[in-house]
């Protein structure tokens, strides 16, 4: 097929680079950072995936996409070929392909990785959908003839669209209800848009309306309606897919000041309600001259790289543990370091300190070193004892993971979750202690990856399709 | 989606009684509970305290009192016009029970807030006292439905044009030197609230007060509305409103609500609803 080119050949092509707009421009605005392959591009990025390979890509990807199956399309220039070829395993490779961590997944395991540089996956799946979007050929998903029965999915969040993506093509009526305003969950307010426009997203909400699908916003389940609520009213199952969102805390003095902000708030004024745009946008944020971010995972780098572009004379990334134990995506860190932000590391806040009105004015920090590592396999750090010292900072931005939200597992007699509150689901259906209740995403996971919150709403969805198979059988014989 | 206005009501001066339509909120509505609204799509989203509600119509009461830009626009609206988003309810009901005797005491908006829990209490068999607390007599709101749902009602205006000459604290402590009372509850202005918790704090009587900090979500997903109480912090969105006002942390929510002053006033100026 396309032995025109041998895998010697293949292995001397170089890895296609991305173009990106300049740091110094890309500050200046929230329009996307990488700008994605052109056809050229993305055509010979294709020609460097290796012929008859075992193709380990595919066991790295959390929902074992056949990767070689469309980068071969993409070769043959079958560009829609390629997206349709995707999407049998990914609803969102538009998405996907933009936040997906790949350098731990299909592309950490790619045979010429081992080499030199991997197959740019992430990238050709970005160029394959973004071809399929934009030539207005996107295929709107077969929904199978109406069973007549129910569905209700919590969140809209990637474990709540692609659960009622599959629900909706077996044939279900499905109904999301997500709290705030807009659907999206994590991608509308927490990825800003320079990582992830929001286009992109709002297509693929646009598509879940033409299959059928009804989105309520502005209704807290457990709030407006109840899950028992749902049942009553007729549901014949439910997905919580409602993520992990409550922001943690460190707990030490001073945390109330004002200026000090949770990323998710500061993500969310920004990117959910426009604060960039205040005054036409009349949700403020506060951002001052000197700009520290606590914690160094991937919303760490959002929330410095979108106070970067708010233009404060500094923003600085405070870390408890060294460069390598950063859990943020390392091409993340670069953007942030290209746009300016700075780096300590071994750096913990002890406590923040205030002026005379209450704002944050500075932050006493202690030094860490690494010792033995930990349940998790990384080193722990511990404080040096008398290294304290002041940091000047007028505001501050906590980025130290989340925990979950408490509405759900308070107000859902039966749920079980453990200790955090994180709803306890089979991993193999998403089957919650609730007969008819499945979760899947952050809530059962404790904050993970957009991937791995789309690949469980899928097992959850089949699961949910057979329960409900089995239940309309055991009713008519 | 859009809540249309279906009645609204001038009560005094920059200050309106609206009935909005939103069906699906209203079926698990308890008192003490609120409602976040983002009236444009440019809007801020800002908490309302619910002062009623109509299962069969589908509507939600608010109090609303012109005080930014925000609650300015909204003001303004019309019966037929909509609102752009209304999500609810929000918060954890107020505590209700049967205390024996229970003060409850309403400042500006705060007025309405209390109605759903003074008839809430008066139901379970309490003794319900309502004091209301305004500036001037055109300012008292409410006082006819308040006084269908309570046993007593109290009004004090600071220029003594209604009711006593005075705060709203004058009046608490003549109640106090009346009767025993069990159950303090106050929802207004901070400085009243915070007076009225200093005053019930001497004589142990469990007292709560309805936290209005500044919000965004109200489901607890941002923190911004983080309060102190007891010397930990709390989520007044979800934790709350209401909390025991002897631990409250007063000052520091007065200088949080004062965050965004200037941005606040740069919105009101370059407002068309002046
Ligand atoms: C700033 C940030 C950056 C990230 N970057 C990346 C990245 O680059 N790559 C990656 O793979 N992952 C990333 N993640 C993690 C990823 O976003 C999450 O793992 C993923 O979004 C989880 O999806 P979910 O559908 O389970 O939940 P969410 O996306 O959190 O969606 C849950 C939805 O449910 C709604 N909801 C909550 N409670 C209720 C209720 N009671 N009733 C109705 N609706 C409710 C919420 O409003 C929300 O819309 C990031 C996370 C954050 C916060
Ligand atoms: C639980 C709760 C219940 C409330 N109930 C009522 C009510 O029934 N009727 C009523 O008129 N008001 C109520 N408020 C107060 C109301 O939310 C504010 O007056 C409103 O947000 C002001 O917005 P603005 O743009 O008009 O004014 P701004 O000029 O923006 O602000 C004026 C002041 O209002 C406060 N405020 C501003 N933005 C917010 C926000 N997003 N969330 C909370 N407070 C904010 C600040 O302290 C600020 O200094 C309540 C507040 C809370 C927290
Ligand atoms: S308003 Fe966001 S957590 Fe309370």
């Amino acid at each position: 097929m396309s032995g025109a080119t041998s895998n010697k050949d293949r292995m001397q092509i170089p890895l296609q680079g991305m173009p990106e707009q300049e740091p110094d421009a890309r500050v200046n605005n929230f329009s996307e950072v990488p700008l994605g392959y052109l056809e050229a591009a993305a055509w010979t990025e294709a020609r460097r995936c290796l012929d008859g390979c075992k193709a380990p890509c595919i066991k790295g990807c959390p929902v074992g996409i056949d990767i070689p199956a469309f980068i071969k399309k993409i070769e043959e220039r079958d560009f829609i070929g390629a997206a349709r070829s995707l999407k049998k395993y990914n609803l969102l490779p538009a998405i996907c392909g933009r936040v997906c961590p790949q350098q731990e997944q299909c592309e950490l395991v790619c045979v010429i990785g081992k080499k030199g540089p991997a197959v740019g996956i992430g990238r050709l799946e970005r160029f394959a959908a973004d071809y399929e979007r934009m030539s207005g050929l996107i295929e709107v998903p077969e929904v199978a003839p109406p069973t007549g029965k129910r569905i209700a999915v919590v969140g809209s969040g990637p474990a709540g669209l692609t659960g009622a993506s599959e629900l909706a093509r077996c044939g279900y009526k499905v109904t999301i209800f997500e709290a705030l305003h807009r659907p999206g969950g994590v991608l509308v307010y927490g990825i800003p848009r320079f990582r992830l426009p929001i286009d992109v997203i709002d297509n693929e909400i646009e598509i879940l309306k033409k299959m059928g699908v009804e989105i309520i916003c502005n209704a807290v389940i457990g709030k407006t309606l109840t899950i028992d609520d749902l049942f009553a009213e007729g549901f014949d199952a439910v997905l919580i897919g409602t993520g992990a969102g409550l922001p943690y805390f460190m707990n030490i003095p001073g945390e109330n000041l004002c200026g000090i902000y949770s990323a998710n708030e500061f993500l969310t004024r920004v990117n959910l309600m426009r604060a960039d745009l205040f005054p036409e946008s009349l949700t403020p944020v506060f951002l001052g001259k000197k700009v520290a971010v606590i914690g160094a995972g991937d919303t760490a780098m959002d929330a410095s790289r979108t106070s970067a572009r708010l233009h404060p004379e500094k923003v600085t990334v405070y870390y408890r543990r060294s460069r390598e134990e950063a859990p943020c995506l390392p091409r993340e860190r670069e953007h942030a370091e290209q746009e300016g932000v700075e780096f300590k590391f071994l750096t913990n806040p002890v406590r923040f300190i205030g002026d005379d009105n209450y704002f944050v004015k500075a932050m006493e920090c202690v030094k860490m070193e690494l010792g033995e590592p930990d349940a998790s396999g990384r080193r722990s750090p511990r404080p040096i004892p008398g290294s304290n010292f002041i940091e000047e900072v007028d505001t501050v931005i906590m980025a130290l993971g989340f925990g979950v939200n408490p509405i759900i597992k308070e107000t859902t007699p039966g749920l079980e979750t453990n200790k955090k509150g994180v709803i306890i689901a089979d991993p193999a259906t998403g089957r919650t202690s609730r007969e008819g209740v499945y979760a899947a995403g952050d809530i059962i996971t404790g904050g993970a990856t957009v991937i791995k919150a789309m690949g469980q709403a899928k097992i959850a969805a089949r699961a949910i399709h057979e329960y409900l198979l089995s239940k309309a059988s055991t009713v008519t014989a | 989606m859009s809540y249309p206005i279906v009645e609204k009501k001038e009560l005094a001066p920059n200050t309106v009684m609206m009935q909005i339509h939103a069906p699906l909120l209203t079926k698990k509505i308890r008192p003490g509970q609120f409602i976040i609204v983002r009236v444009t799509p440019n809007g801020e989203r800002i908490p309302l305290s619910i002062s009623g509600w109509d299962g069969d119509k589908g509507t939600v009461r608010i109090i609303v009192q012109a005080v930014g830009r925000t609650s300015t626009e909204l003001v303004r609206l019309n019966r037929g016009d909509s609102i752009e988003d209304v999500v609810g309810p929000l918060g954890q009901p107020s505590h209700t029970g049967q205390y024996g005797t229970c003060v409850l005491i309403g400042g500006g908006y705060g007025t309405g807030a209390i109605i759903p829990i003074a008839g809430d209490l008066k139901a379970l068999g309490n003794k319900v006292i309502a004091i209301i607390g305004a500036r001037t007599k055109e300012l008292v709101l409410m006082e006819d439905e308040l006084r269908a749902v309570c046993h007593r009602v109290e009004v004090s205006t600071n220029d003594g044009s209604a009711g006593v000459k005075g705060l709203v604290t004058d009046v608490l402590a003549e109640i106090l030197k009346q009767e025993p009372v069990h159950m303090v509850t106050a929802i207004g202005p901070v400085p009243m609230m915070k007076a009225v918790s200093e005053m019930t704090r001497p004589l142990q009587i469990r007292t709560y007060v309805s936290l209005n900090a500044i919000m965004v979500d109200g489901t607890g997903m941002c923190g911004s509305c983080r309060v102190g109480v007891g010397g930990t912090t709390k989520f007044a969105c979800i934790d709350g409103p209401d909390f025991d006002g002897h631990q409250v942390n007063f000052d520091e929510l007065v200088y949080r609500q004062k965050m965004y002053i200037p941005y606040e006033k740069k919105a009101m100026e370059l407002c068309a609803c002046k």
